[in-house]
């Protein structure tokens, strides 16, 4: 009976060690995230702590909590209290508002440039030396050339991919919806593998070796390449491309609840600060702060981005119209 | 006269072909991938992966899981032993059916389980709503999670015990009570000792699952980092993170944990197998 006691001894130490980091500190912050994002929110809360303390002179715990994002909005409707979220889709914030009035319904007006603190785009990651020379969208409708991205059905970043495609057809054929429906059913037809999520697209692409381009964030293409530095693969950012924006709200009804409202709006707001967005071009995501832009000229290059207001009138419409059962994504994969 | 007839497996290359893809079967399936983890948690070098190890929330995330595990195991020893009890000595209506559902656990997916409880707990749930107007959060907390670790693990013990307890009767127990026990000295001096190896067996099968459940508790947890994050959520957090090397740290962990349950698993069916033919042998 020696062990029992020695287990009930651990038991009751480990007992109290999570009671007491669960009690709550004075100021205290959940912010609900995206999934390849702790990097870069373990980064900022430093900075936003060190900025935090200047100005009220008070201490601050932020707690991060990442997933997809969709699953995310999900938890949070069911309960899970997160002062403020920073996702990367729009349609995720909608939900908080549409289930449960969350947020409220013009969150999009609360934060400049449409509550999205930071962007990126949809780049292309090419083998070493860019054998197919692969250079713009037209080239993934080539049939010697096969691409790897995310399922659209499952993923926000396989729906920016058929947006960004589906937005430069509009482009190069004027708005004709044979033509633009032809080039996009091709480039559907040339994809290898559509995996559930951008991980798994990775995967298959750098250690299955599948397909000569994977689609994905420009902001995490270079991630890639970065862990994985042996493969010598490299970034094509196509003329044209998808604004895909990583927008964030203060999850209003939770953040009042927690007594916290204040601390959430003004974490938000700093992320517009010049500081911070040279922290955020530091993680490869393209900002709006002029200077910023300018210090980081040389990472991005100039493409032209078209929203989705531009291609499906909004996200609304680009759901029911495109990503709905039957619709637009599911008549084109039809072969 | 009878033509010589040969069974499956008399000649001998049948014999060592079955054997020799029985072996490399297991050894594809089930040993590679277990040195494949360690050999990804080691790649850095020993000073990568005691970073790893040693960063604060994966020490985090090992402290919930074995809280959690902690928690679990005596709830469902209990629970598993009066059930099992309840079952194997007495008769009544709807036994039955109470055996049937024992197995739930087992036949629902983890997922489906995991959102069972949230249905119910959660903020838009029956009993959730009312919890949330208490401002007690169960859901996306740790209690949540020990909740559907326990639903999840329920069935072992009494899946262990009822099988033996059916077998070895109540007769002693019953001249225990002639003799004029009561009803503890009858548990700790009759039952208990007819069945502890069978109960130290579920305990491990239950220890086991606790620690490396995913599905339920994935959605229960609200992945938050420090807090919620048990040890193979945290592997996956990793992963989505492209630090592979920190999650195969990670899954190293759990690897050794399974082994050890091997381990002891082992022992204690020997130990079993032993009681079990003493037991026979008393009988003849």
């Amino acid at each position: 009976m020696k062990l029992y006691k020695k287990v009930r001894t651990t038991a009751a130490i480990l007992a109290l060690s999570v009671a007491s980091g669960s009690t709550l500190a004075s100021d205290q912050l959940l912010n609900s995230s995206y999934d390849i994002a702790r990097e870069l929110f373990a980064s900022y809360n430093e900075h936003f702590a060190a900025h935090w303390k200047t100005t009220t002179g008070k201490d601050i715990e932020i707690r991060q909590s990442h997933g997809g994002s969709s699953r995310q909005a999900q938890a949070i409707i069911e309960g899970l209290r997160a002062d403020v979220v920073t996702f990367n889709q729009v349609t995720d914030i909608d939900i908080l508002h549409q289930r449960g009035n969350l947020v409220p319904v013009d969150w999009r007006e609360q934060l400049p440039n449409a509550s999205s603190p930071y962007y990126s785009t949809m780049a292309f990651l090419v083998r070493q030396g860019n054998p197919k020379g692969v250079s713009n969208w037209d080239d993934l409708a080539r049939d010697d050339v096969s691409s790897v991205f995310p399922n659209p059905k499952t993923s926000g970043n396989g729906r920016y991919t058929y947006l960004a495609a589906y937005g430069y057809a509009q482009k190069a054929h004027d708005n004709d919806t044979v033509q633009v429906d032809d080039f996009v059913r091709t480039f559907l037809s040339r994809v290898a593998v559509f995996d559930t999520g951008g991980r798994g697209a990775t995967t298959t692409f750098v250690e299955r070796s599948i397909g000569d381009v994977l689609i994905t964030f420009e902001s995490e293409v270079n991630n890639i390449i970065a862990e994985y530095p042996d493969h010598g693969f490299e970034v094509v950012v196509p003329p044209v491309s998808f604004l895909a924006e990583f927008p964030v709200a203060v999850v209003q009804r939770h953040a009042e609840r927690n007594g916290n409202l204040e601390l959430a709006q003004a974490y938000l707001e700093e992320l517009y600060s010049e500081d911070a967005q040279r922290l955020l071009a530091g993680f490869n995501y393209r900002v709006h702060n002029e200077t910023v832009q300018t210090e980081f000229a040389d990472r991005f290059p100039a493409v032209e981005l078209l929203s989705v207001e531009q291609i499906a009138g909004s996200w609304e419409n680009a759901m029911a119209e495109h990503f709905s059962n039957g619709g637009k994504l599911d008549q084109l994969q039809r072969r | 006269m009878t033509p010589h007839r040969l069974r499956v497996g008399d000649q001998p290359w049948v014999k060592w072909s079955l054997i020799g893809l029985a072996l490399s079967l297991t050894t594809l399936l089930l040993v590679m991938p277990l040195v494949a983890i360690f050999v990804q948690a080691f790649q850095g070098g020993l000073q990568t992966y005691l970073d790893n190890l040693l960063d604060h929330y994966t020490l985090h995330a090992i402290g919930l899981t074995l809280f959690v595990a902690a928690l679990t195991v005596p709830i469902n020893l209990v629970f598993g032993v009066f059930l099992a009890w309840l079952v194997t000595r007495f008769e009544f209506t709807g036994r039955k059916l109470l055996i049937t559902l024992i197995d739930i656990p087992f036949a629902v997916s983890p997922v489906v389980a995991g959102l069972l409880y949230l249905l119910l707990y959660g903020s838009n749930g029956w009993i959730g709503r009312w919890l949330y107007d208490q401002d007690i959060q169960l859901m996306f907390a740790w209690p949540g999670i020990l909740m559907v670790t326990v639903f999840v693990t329920c069935p072992f013990v009494a899946r262990e015990l009822i099988p033996l307890m059916q077998q070895q009767g109540k007769e002693e127990e019953e001249a225990g009570v002639t003799l004029g026990a009561s009803g503890w000295q009858l548990f700790r001096r009759v039952t208990l000792p007819n069945i502890q190896w069978a109960l130290l067996y579920g305990v491990v099968l239950t220890n086991a699952r606790a620690v490396g459940e995913f599905g339920a508790v994935s959605v229960v947890s609200g992945n938050i980092r420090g807090e919620t994050n048990t040890l193979p959520l945290h592997v996956e957090l990793l992963y989505q993170d492209y630090n592979a090397v920190g999650a195969f740290t990670s899954a190293s962990l759990l690897a050794g944990i399974a082994m050890i349950t091997l381990i002891v698993k082992s022992l204690v069916e020997w130990r079993q197998a032993r009681q079990r033919s003493r037991l026979s042998e008393e009988i003849l």
